[in-house]
């Protein structure tokens, strides 16, 4: 395994049957990403964002060409196999949140932990650094419904990182959030990718989350049309 | 896991309310129609054995062929050295004869015309001997309504309904009008000192009890018995035991022609009995089928149901790395669970009413009003240790059906078609 980088594609193709016709929604991308980059696939809508996520993420399989994450081949994969990988390392951020809603905010940062096998002392103590991470720590017996939008997507990032995974995949995490609540959630994850070299990847066509970004990679109609890097992120708002 | 997945039972309410209702309704129909059936069944062979087929009969092989005719002319002769031949070689059992007769009961006036007259179904049994088991096998001092039993040779019972139809009143005298056994008339006078009601139908339009001496003298029947009937000394049916010693004894009298050669049946041996059992006994499973399919088409539907409600959840778990293999075996855990908690209640509510059937009894006079079936006009449930158990079958089964072919769904469909519910 190549070390210098925790997910590459190679001439990434995927294709959507669509009755007679079909839609390209990648068209050989090349990509790599390593370690603590917290980087961007932005692009408007239909350009391949959330699809591209989810084969990195072995939620979906290439049609074409090959995804390695964390040195195993996404397209070798069986379900189990990609369910153990992303049981162990790969987090999600969804727009929706996606909490479970009988469960309470413990619980629900709890689940991965379970899934993981984890024994309940391993898990009260992660649990609790998670949502220490969110500044949620008082709210562990609350439902969802209970929860405001910008504290339910904290649950959410705190379920993610509970387990410390290597990579957090975010897709539109901010799209439900007004913008203080972007920017809170937002910082929370540079300070977790500082802190624990977590490598995020977000799908956004968000103006407030691309200002973070250290690398900016523009999808159009499946294909990568740019791919920037920007030494200092804080600059906040102004490209450099 | 577990503990997780018992949470969210808990708290949706709604998610598990229509599952636990489906199981607890088909759980309690299975328990209730079992404990009905069985007591039925028990009944059925209960009254029909010490009314009529014992837990064997002994008739003439001839007798038997015409059973239904009740042929006393067939009736088999040395009635008294059988029984202790009988006594001798099946002591398990204990034994008693019986004559069956029809007839006419026709009631004089003073001048001796006839007042009122009636079929009569009667049964000749032994009343006066020290050890008989007549008494207490059909009950006969508790089913009196009127007069008393009868005490010396001559005196008779006839049912209460019988009597009214009659006109008949206590100790007046009544004519049997019959045939003997060897076809000529028989008319003979017997006192009416009590009426019976025995509660099944069959018997109760027209049933006339006589010592069996007194019977045997008006037909001509000398030493002569249509029947013997043999019951275990406990008088609880062994329906394996019953047919071997059945073989046994007409193992001794293979080969004999003659149409008088006595014959013993078992309870299951003797007509209709052993198809009407066994037709009940197939209901059992037949139905438990029934229900199991039923209900697991329900449950299919609440669990698709369900689970369409559900993908947001699935979706996240699929993400959060749960394997489908264990998301699909996570939910038919959940509905074990769900299958348990409603076949725990369905069998309590139907035990409950079960037991209410088993002290009361179900009265089902008025479909038997022309019966000719000794079916005792009160059902009773029975429950059994089985009752307490038998819901566990659909109750479990079904909803584990349910829920595995509603969670095939989450097979066929793709991860990232899931996924793609989330983004709503
Ligand atoms: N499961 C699917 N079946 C058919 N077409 C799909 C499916 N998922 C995505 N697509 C299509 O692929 C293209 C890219 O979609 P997507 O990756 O969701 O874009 P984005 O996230 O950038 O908005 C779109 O045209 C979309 O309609
Ligand atoms: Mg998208």
């Amino acid at each position: 395994m190549d070390n210098s980088y925790l997910i590459k594609t190679d001439e990434l193709v995927k294709i959507f049957p669509m009755g007679e016709t079909s839609i390209i929604a990648l068209n050989h991308v090349n990509l790599m990403f390593k370690k603590a980059e917290f980087a961007g696939l932005v692009g408007p809508s239909g350009s391949g964002k959330t699809t591209l996520l989810n084969i990195i993420g072995s939620l979906d399989s290439p049609t074409e060409g090959s995804t390695t994450v964390m040195g195993q081949k996404i397209e070798d994969l069986s379900h189990k196999q990609g369910a153990e990988l992303r049981n162990q390392h790969i987090g999600f951020i969804f727009q929706t949140f996606n909490l479970l809603p009988v469960y309470t905010v413990f619980e629900n940062v709890e689940f991965p932990l379970l899934l993981l096998g984890l024994s309940p002392q391993e898990r009260q103590d992660k649990v609790m650094k998670a949502l220490e991470w969110v500044q949620l720590a008082d709210r562990v017996k609350s439902k969802p419904a209970q929860l405001s939008g910008g504290e339910s997507q904290r649950v959410a990032i705190a379920r993610a990182v509970v387990k410390e995974p290597k990579i957090i995949l975010a897709d539109e995490p901010t799209a439900n959030l007004d913008a203080e609540n972007s920017h809170n959630i937002l910082q929370t994850m540079e300070k977790i990718n500082n802190e624990l070299e977590t490598t995020f990847i977000f799908a956004t066509h968000d103006e407030k989350v691309i200002q973070y970004l250290r690398r900016k990679i523009t999808l159009i109609d499946g294909k990568v049309a740019k791919d920037e890097v920007y030494d200092n992120p804080t600059g906040r708002g102004e490209e450099q | 896991m577990i503990k997780f997945i018992i949470k969210g039972i808990l708290r949706d309410r709604s998610r598990s309310l229509i599952p636990i209702l489906v199981v607890i309704f088909g759980v309690f129909l299975t328990v209730l129609f079992y404990c009905y059936m069985k007591g039925a069944v028990n009944g059925f062979i209960d009254t029909g054995a010490k009314f009529d087929s014992g837990h064997v009969k002994i008739m003439s092989r001839a007798y038997d062929e015409n059973s239904d005719q009740i042929p006393n002319d067939l009736a088999y002769i040395g009635a008294e050295q059988l029984i202790s031949e009988l006594k001798q070689e099946f002591p398990g059992f204990v034994w008693t004869k019986r004559i069956r007769f029809g007839g006419l009961l026709d009631v004089p006036d003073e001048a001796g015309e006839t007042r009122a007259q009636g079929p009569v179904a009667g049964m000749a049994l032994d009343l006066f001997t020290e050890d008989s088991l007549e008494w207490e096998l059909l009950g006969i001092e508790d089913s009196i309504v009127r007069g008393k039993a009868p005490e010396s040779p001559g005196e008779i019972l006839i049912s209460d309904e019988f009597a009214d139809s009659l006109e008949i009143a206590l100790g007046e005298t009544a004519t049997l009008i019959s045939a003997t056994m060897y076809g000529s008339m028989a008319a003979a006078n017997f006192t009416v000192v009590g009426t019976v009601h025995f509660g099944i139908s069959a018997l109760d339009r027209g049933a006339m009890v006589a010592d069996v001496k007194d019977i045997q003298m008006a037909l001509d029947m000398e030493d002569a018995a249509g029947e013997i009937l043999g019951f275990f000394e406990n008088f609880v049916y062994r329906e394996e035991e019953a047919g071997l010693a059945a073989l046994k004894f007409n193992a001794k009298y293979e080969g004999d022609d003659d149409e008088f050669v006595p014959v013993m049946k078992s309870l299951h041996q003797q007509g209709g009995m052993v198809e009407m059992l066994d037709m009940i006994n197939m209901y059992m499973p037949v139905m438990v089928t029934v229900f199991v399919i039923i209900m697991s088409i329900v449950l299919w539907n609440a669990g698709l149901i369900g689970s369409l409600r559900r993908y947001g959840e699935i979706g996240v778990r699929l993400a959060m790395g749960e394997s489908k293999g264990h998301l699909y075996r996570s939910m038919i855990a959940e509905s074990l669970i769900l299958g348990c908690i409603g076949t725990v209640l369905g069998t309590a509510f139907a035990l409950v009413i079960a037991f209410w059937l088993q002290e009361k009894g179900f009265n089902i006079s008025q479909l038997m009003q022309s019966a000719t079936l000794l079916i005792n006009d009160v059902i009773r449930a029975k429950i059994t240790p089985f009752a307490f158990v038998i819901g566990f079958i659909p109750g479990l089964l079904a909803n584990v059906l349910g829920s595995s072919i509603a969670g095939i769904g989450i097979y066929r469909r793709k991860t990232a078609q899931l996924m793609k519910e989330l983004e709503v």
